[in-house]
Order: C-alpha cells, then structure tokens, then sequence
C-alpha cells in the first residue's frame, strides 16, 4: 500500500479533510475549486470520525482521532499536513480510572476560541467533552460533564452514545454548549462546572413524553459567531430554530421534503444561511432517491432545494452529522461525502455541484478549511 | 528463577522501544499480574490492549501459549513459570 506522505498546501488553498471508516484523506484545491488532487490514507484501516485543521496562534495544525479497530482510539497531531504525525501514545487520551468509563471514539474535535490559542475541546463517545489547556499536549474530562446528573439516564442511538457537537460563544468565554445523541442540548454559563439541558421544543418521537426536558436524539446544531445566540438544529426528526442560546426552539421544517438528517452546516458570513440534507427517515437516504442540498438564507423561513449537477434518480446516498461543511471563500464552497465513498462539491454556494471523488471508504466526516 | 515474557505485536512495538517483547519477570502467576506488570514496564503497550475500566479490548486476544484466555479462566488464567503471552489481534472487520 502506497504511504502517506503529507499534502503540499500553500497559503489560500482549500484543504478537506475526509473522514472514513478506513482512514483519512486529505482533498486540496487552489481557490478556483476546480481541481482537487488527494492524499491519504493515513491510519488506514481506522475509522476517522473527527479531523481538524487549527490554525490559531499562527499554527497549521492537523488533528485526527482514529479508532483503530484492535487498539482503541487515539489522538495525533501533524504541523506538516500529514508528513509525519505524533506516536500512539504521545497525547494521552482517556477516561479517568475511577469513572467507569472506556473511551470509544472521538466524534468532534474543535479548537477554542481566538483569544485562547491554547484551548481545545473533544466531544467524545461514551458522551463527555474533554478539554485540553495545553496546545492539545495534554486532555482531561470536563467534571461537570463527567459527572452530570443526567448521565444514567442518556441511552445512545445507533451511532453510539456520542458528543458530537461542541459551539462556543465567541465572547463569553464561560458559555458553551453541547449535544449529543440522545440526551439533546446541554449549555453551561459558567465554563464547564454545571450543564443545563437546553431542548424546550424539540421533539423526541421515539419517547412516551414528547417534549422531555432532555433525551432527545440531536444530530447537529450549528450557529455562526456573528450571531452566537441564533443556533439552528436539524434533529432525529426536526428542524429547528433557537434565537436565544437554546432556550426555546421553533419549528423551522417548512418547505423540506424530510425533517428527518444528519447533517447541517453554517454559512461562513451569513448567520442566516444554512445548508441540510434531508433524508428519508426510514431508509436514510435523499427522499424518492433524488440528491439535494438544502439551503435556506432567511434563518429557516423558507428552504429551497439545490441538485443541479447532483444525481437525480438512484442516489441512495447518506451523509452523516459531520459529512457536510463550508470553506470562507466568497463564493463559499460546500461539501458532503456519502456512506458510499463519493465527496461532492460546490464553489457557487450550492448552486451547481460536482463529484470531487469517488470510490472512497464511507465517509463520515467533511471538514472544509482556507489554509491562511 | 524462569521469567514470563509477553510478546508484543509488530503494530505496538514503537511502544516499547521497539523490542518485540518485554520481560514480566518471575513474580507473575496470572495474566492480571501480567498485565499489571505490563502497566509498570510498557503502559503505552498496555492501554493499547487494556481499556481503561481494565477489559482486554474486544478485538484483542491474549494467549498463554496456545491459549485463548477467553476459553480458560479469562484474566484468572494462570500463567506458568517462563510461560509466554502473546497479543494478537482478532480475525475481524471488513
């Protein structure tokens, strides 16, 4: 098998960061978006659900967290972009003994805010946020979360008991908030010590009390730091707007073919632009087998449905929670990668589509980045 | 008096040095003294075979000779005096 050797990447290339069941790829473009050449496998033949480029402090820092299917999960770090990565090892990442808990994946790993270049956080399965001060040198489990009252009663989903979603507000550096299936939207105001769910709304039809305070399965929320406090949230049957931290939702699932996806993804300046991908909610795939995009760019009012250049009859495709992401270029480009191996792309805001790659390992994670 | 040595795969042997395996010593008369040795010795080893609420993980055999501890006495499995263990990964995936 061919070795991974690392991707050239200059300042203004798009960077994707592909993960699959058996690996990762990385996918570079010039900014016209036109021709993308790849790299990869690196850690072959291990699931990779959560990568990341963090590039704060003057860094170009990759992030991967594979779950090698014999020896567990770890967590590396490349500053060339995957010439060489840190050992097995070197970043120690697990539960503390004492909590009863294994670490089983790492689902989402996100970089802390500007001012604190240091800070990092990982949402993890069985459900935790971890939290490094360090650089990512070293990891611990946020108490409040590790001990959350709560955590007898969160029961996983297919996906597994999973934090998959970590936003921070890009001011207030005591408020973050969590969600993770089931269990739904956790907040906390006071940097990690208390975590209050936060799902007044949102709809959990699988439960005997359909609005619980908390137990609802959530794939994804999204916001953008313009507007923190506007979150959008595309649930296991739900699509939902918060304008308020998550205090209280309303339903925004109008015009949709599916209130049922996984993914959902921000546009990079309009706090009022969202792109999901709704999904037959029986066979998870796009309903009557036709692959669009959905975009709305009136904060949920009204959502229209963008497949040119996209497969139109046969696409039994499914993307999943972090399958789909947004890079900062005007025009913004958009991807998603499908459980059949096949990463698509837009350079126009998803008015037209291309198929970047085929062939791949299923996908379960898109990550888009602009290398500063 | 004979030692236990644990043989450790080509895969995590860049935790240990690069040696392919790791003397345990002579005080060892269970795969849990063994692997309570092995955490002293090569923990980098170790918590890629252990989890942390200390399971073998569950694609990861572990043999005392030729046997799998799973059909014997799990981590209760004796381990005789200059016996070898051995780590290998289960036939699985796809």
């Amino acid at each position: 098998m061919q070795e991974a050797n690392g991707i050239e990447a200059k300042s203004g290339d798009v960077l994707l960061l592909i993960g699959t069941t058996k690996g990762g790829f990385l996918l570079r473009s010039g900014a016209r978006r036109d021709a993308w050449e790849m790299e990869g496998p690196h850690f072959p033949g291990s699931e990779m659900y959560a990568l990341a480029l963090d590039q704060r402090g003057g860094r170009r820092r990759l992030w991967a967290a594979p779950s090698n299917p014999f020896w567990g999960t770890t967590l590396h770090r490349s500053d060339d972009f995957g010439g060489s990565w840190s050992d097995k090892e070197e970043i120690p990442l697990r539960f503390p003994d004492d909590s009863g808990l294994a670490l089983k994946r790492v689902w989402q790993i996100t970089p802390g805010r500007d001012a604190e270049p240091d800070r990092l956080f990982l949402g993890v399965e069985p459900s935790c946020l971890f939290e490094s001060t360090d650089g990512g040198a070293s990891w611990k489990p946020v108490e409040g979360y590790l001990k959350h009252p709560h955590r007898d009663f969160w029961s996983p989903g297919n996906g597994g008991l999973c934090l998959h979603t970590i936003l921070l507000d890009p001011e207030r550096s005591s408020r973050m908030l969590a969600a993770q299936s089931t269990g739904g939207v956790y907040r906390t105001e006071d940097g990690g010590r208390s975590w209050n769910p936060r799902n007044q709304g949102v709809r959990a039809d699988f439960l005997p009390d359909k609005y619980p305070e908390f137990g609802q399965c959530v794939h994804k929320v999204v916001h953008h730091d313009s507007r923190p406090e506007r979150l959008f949230l595309q649930n296991h049957g739900g699509l939902y707007r918060s304008d308020d931290w998550g205090d209280e939702w309303r339903d925004i699932a109008h015009g949709v073919p599916s209130d049922f996806g996984f993914a959902m993804a921000i546009h990079p300046t309009d706090p009022d632009t969202v792109y999901i991908l709704p999904l037959d909610g029986f066979g998870r795939w796009p309903v009557d087998a036709k692959l669009k995009v959905y975009r709305t760019r009136d904060g949920g009012g009204s959502w229209e449905g963008l497949g040119d250049g996209l497969p139109q009859e046969d696409a039994y495709e499914t993307t999943l929670r972090d399958g789909l992401d947004t890079d900062t270029l005007d025009p913004a480009g958009i991807y998603f990668g499908t459980r059949s191996g096949k990463v698509f792309g837009s350079s126009d805001e998803g008015e037209t589509w291309t198929l970047i790659k085929d062939g791949l390992p299923p996908v379960v994670c898109v990550k888009a980045a602009v290398i500063a | 008096m004979m030692t236990v040595t644990l043989v450790v795969p080509a895969v995590l042997r860049d935790l240990n040095g690069g040696r392919s395996s790791v003397d345990l010593g002579s005080e060892v008369g269970t795969v849990a003294e063994a692997l309570d040795r092995l955490y002293e010795l090569a923990p980098g080893v170790y918590h890629r075979v252990m989890t942390e609420v200390g399971e073998v993980r569950p694609h990861v055999n572990v043999f005392v000779g030729r046997d799998d501890i799973r059909w014997i006495r799990g981590l209760e499995t004796p381990v005789p005096a200059g016996g070898e263990l051995y780590i290998l990964p289960a036939v699985s995936g796809g």
